[in-house]
């Protein structure tokens, strides 16, 4: 190859290496989930989760972000020169952002006010920089939607698991229904802070048990 | 001397060498992705404003209706300059005004008054709309309007109706207490684990009611002249 010509899009130089569709989405499921083993967005993780409904739609804004920023990324990744692409992803991420929040206050206006300032902080959320840095800016468009796809339904099933834990400990409650016997007095420490620091780290404690168990069979064959 | 930016990660490699870009090539860059993020916001902002204006719309209709037990019709006042109006003044959104909204019953009689009042609560601004009757003092309801009270504690303001339901037919100015006595017609009974919530609640009421009696008086004294 001459020096003269630029790198076709499969050979740009730390692209991932290449995956069908269905892997690409499973990464962020599985493997390499971005709440309980890429430990990122931690802040809107601890933050809405004290109520499954918060905690859903947390994940699908965030899985909207994703998706339509890292087909914007990916679309455009050979017109965005490399001296500007951060503030240029900032600037995609921050626009879907926007108007991921006022389609909410628009249809689930109930929801879009517990998210509250919680919303707009998507932005800040170092899971959409890291891949379209990452990811979407080196492949090609369907990859980087499955991507955006994966990691937001990551996102989205670890927030629900953590929610409906400190819901049901803290409330007595599953998306607002009554589950527990009206005897059951609410931990009100789950719904708080802490409690989302604590669900947190029994969701953690949970995966690596798994994970090491998975890994120790594998040993042992 | 900008014009020959860094060089990042990628670009390293041999098999993509150095290449310059120019200065004006990244402000275009940037100036078409900020007008087509801008056109797209907008865009969007024009398509839901009716419906989050709807919205808000709503929960103060169904907020008057609620703390005024539910009354025939109501009628709006404005606050300006110190005096309550029927209309709003020209040129002023009447949506910035402070308002009063007069409820009255089938046969045109007042039967309340609702206001909506912010004072800080435990961490945040806590928005409250008070129905009460001006000539007596006497609580008709109040509801929570916004609140960002600690979750499971603070928030029993809005959740607790046991709470909430001590203030129709209280008196004001109303009185804190950890338990009733009963016959004292001032007396409300602060939530346990909420207590600086529940007080915040009690002080904005009587704030409110404070305030806008003699602006109602004022009115009705001006209206029977």
């Amino acid at each position: 190859m001459t020096a003269t010509m630029p790198a076709p899009a499969d050979l740009v130089p730390g692209a991932p290496p290449p995956a069908t569709v269905l892997q690409d989405v499973w990464r962020g499921i599985g493997s390499e989930n971005p709440v309980v083993v890429q430990m990122l967005g931690m802040c809107p993780t601890m933050a809405v989760t004290n109520l499954v409904a918060n905690g859903i739609a947390m994940g699908l804004a965030t899985t909207f972000v994703m998706v339509g920023s890292g087909l914007i990324v990916s679309l455009f990744r050979r017109r965005i020169a490399n001296e500007v692409r951060i503030t240029s992803y900032i600037l995609i991420i921050a626009t879907f952002v926007t108007l991921a929040d006022m389609i909410l206050a628009a249809t689930f206006p109930v929801i879009s006010k517990a998210l509250g300032p919680f919303m707009p902080l998507i932005v800040a959320n170092c899971l959409l920089l890291g891949r379209a840095e990452a990811f979407a800016a080196k492949v090609g468009v369907t990859r980087a939607v499955a991507d955006g796809f994966g990691m937001g339904m990551g996102f989205t099933l670890s927030l629900t698991a953590l929610s409906a834990l400190r819901e049901l400990l803290g409330r007595g409650t599953l998306l607002g229904v009554p589950v527990l016997s009206a005897r059951y007095e609410p931990w009100v420490f789950m719904v708080l802070p802490p409690g989302g620091f604590f669900a947190l780290g029994l969701l953690l404690l949970s995966v690596a048990w798994v994970a090491g168990r998975r890994k120790r069979k594998a040993h042992a064959r | 001397m900008t014009a020959k930016g860094h060089q990042h990660g990628a670009s390293a490699s041999p098999a993509n060498p150095p290449r310059q870009v120019a200065s004006w090539r990244l402000l275009v860059t940037l100036a078409i992705a900020g007008a087509a993020s801008g056109a797209l916001v907008v865009s969007v902002y024009r398509i839901t404003l009716p419906a989050i204006q709807r919205y808000a719309g709503q929960q103060v209709e169904q907020a008057v209706r609620e703390v005024l037990k539910a009354p025939a019709r109501w009628d709006t006042l404005y606050l300006v300059r110190g005096a309550l109006a029927a209309r709003p003044p020209e040129g002023v959104d009447p949506r910035e005004l402070p308002k009063a909204y007069v409820g009255r019953d089938a046969a045109g009689r007042r039967t309340g008054v609702a206001i909506t009042a912010q004072e800080p609560g435990f961490q945040e601004e806590l928005s409250l709309m008070i129905g009460f009757d001006p000539g007596s003092g006497t609580l008709t309801g109040i509801e929570v309007l916004e609140q960002k009270e600690t979750p499971g504690l603070g928030d029993k303001i809005e959740t607790d109706t046991a709470f909430r339901s001590q203030f129709p037919g209280r008196i004001v100015p109303l009185r804190r207490v950890k338990a009733r006595s009963g016959a004292d017609r001032s007396e409300v009974q602060t939530i346990t684990g909420a207590t600086i919530s529940s007080r915040a609640v009690i002080r904005i009421v009587n704030n409110a009611v404070a305030r806008w009696r003699p602006l109602l008086a004022a009115f009705d004294q001006a209206a029977a002249r």
